[in-house]
């Protein structure tokens, strides 16, 4: 749910980049979302279609990357993805990892024209 | 009309952040702990923070923020003792964010409070990545939610300074392995303080008290 928020910055941050670079269209949109960050792709699609009618990234695809989950165990140092909601460490089988990443929630690039 | 890529790499909660950060750069010069109390619905947030105010009123100036989709039942609930108390409807929302905050915060009256406590929306998702400038976030996990809830949330559990577990007068009757779950925290936040409470018996509650007293005072001394 809280994809209307996310999907609002999504917009203002392009309209504010797409203006500075006189832009008169925004074509698409690249976003790095990570598995951690419970956003959910479909979501945000729906909900742009929504905001960003009369405005110039009316109509841009979103195109969403999903970097996997790292972790990295504290006890034997080794960085492994994840298997579903198993964290256990693959190596030494400890519960004792911190995220390398999949908290990612940033706007990579946007195509404008 | 040729297409034109433009990097931007900025973060999206970016701007909700920054806010958040203003929040807790005032809440630091005004000498306000703001403490931001976040669980599923259901886990015991009002009780807690009901329960905490009895027993610190003394001690602190408490004032209350209740953060709710629809309805003023808990602060209302929380206003019948006689503290200051403002009610953010989220209309739908999920969580609360740092405008909201900031804007509450505005009008709240500061001078009265030195223990601002937040009753977030009850959701174990969309608060755990809205920062609000607190100083401290309480997660609240009851026993009947189950043990395994620190892999189901893994982001809520490792952004939490403090996981309270609530109704352990429960235990005898649920299947929840406290052993695991501590694991489980601690796996992912070695750093987290936990305390095993029942707001219904008083049970372990003494401690949580003590330890919420000693953070506002010292950053009253400091």
């Amino acid at each position: 749910m809280h994809e209307l928020s996310i999907t609002e910055n999504i917009l203002s941050i392009t309209l504010e980049k797409a203006e500075e670079a006189k832009a008169s269209r925004v074509s698409r949109i690249n976003l790095v979302v990570g598995e951690l960050s419970g956003v959910v792709d479909e979501c945000v699609d729906f909900y742009f279609t929504f905001i960003s009618k009369d405005t110039i990234a009316a109509g841009a695809v979103l195109s969403i990357q999903h970097p996997p989950t790292q972790l990295r165990c504290r006890k034997c140092n080794t960085v492994y993805s994840p298997d579903g909601q198993d964290w256990t460490c693959p190596d030494c089988h400890e519960q004792n990892s911190e995220i390398v990443s999949g908290r990612d929630l940033y706007i990579e690039s946007i195509e404008v024209e | 009309m040729a297409i034109k890529v433009l990097t931007i790499q900025e973060d999206i909660l970016g701007a909700n952040d920054e806010k958040a950060k203003e929040n807790e750069d005032f809440l630091n010069k005004s000498g306000i702990l703001m403490v931001n109390i976040m669980s599923s619905p259901g886990a015991g947030k009002t009780s807690l923070i009901l329960h905490t105010i009895e027993n610190l009123k003394d001690k602190a100036r408490i004032g209350v923020i209740e953060g709710d989709v629809a309805s003023t039942i808990d602060a209302e609930k929380v206003s019948e003792q006689s503290i200051p108390v403002l009610q953010i409807n989220t209309a739908g929302g999920c969580h609360l964010d740092a405008y909201m905050i900031e804007k509450a915060l505005k009008n709240m009256p500061l001078d009265d409070i030195n223990l601002l406590i937040i009753e977030n929306v009850g959701n174990l998702i969309c608060p755990a990545e809205f920062a609000l400038g607190e100083q401290i976030k309480v997660m609240l996990l009851s026993l009947p939610e189950g043990h395994d809830k620190p892999l189901k949330y893994p982001l809520m559990f490792t952004e939490a300074d403090v996981v309270l577990i609530n109704k352990v007068d429960l235990a005898p009757l649920l299947d929840f392995d406290t052993d695991s779950f501590i694991k489980a925290v601690k796996g992912l936040n070695p750093d987290v303080k936990i305390f095993q409470v029942s707001c219904k018996t008083g049970e372990g509650m003494e401690d949580w008290y003590s330890w919420l007293e000693s953070q506002f005072k010292s950053r009253l001394s400091s």
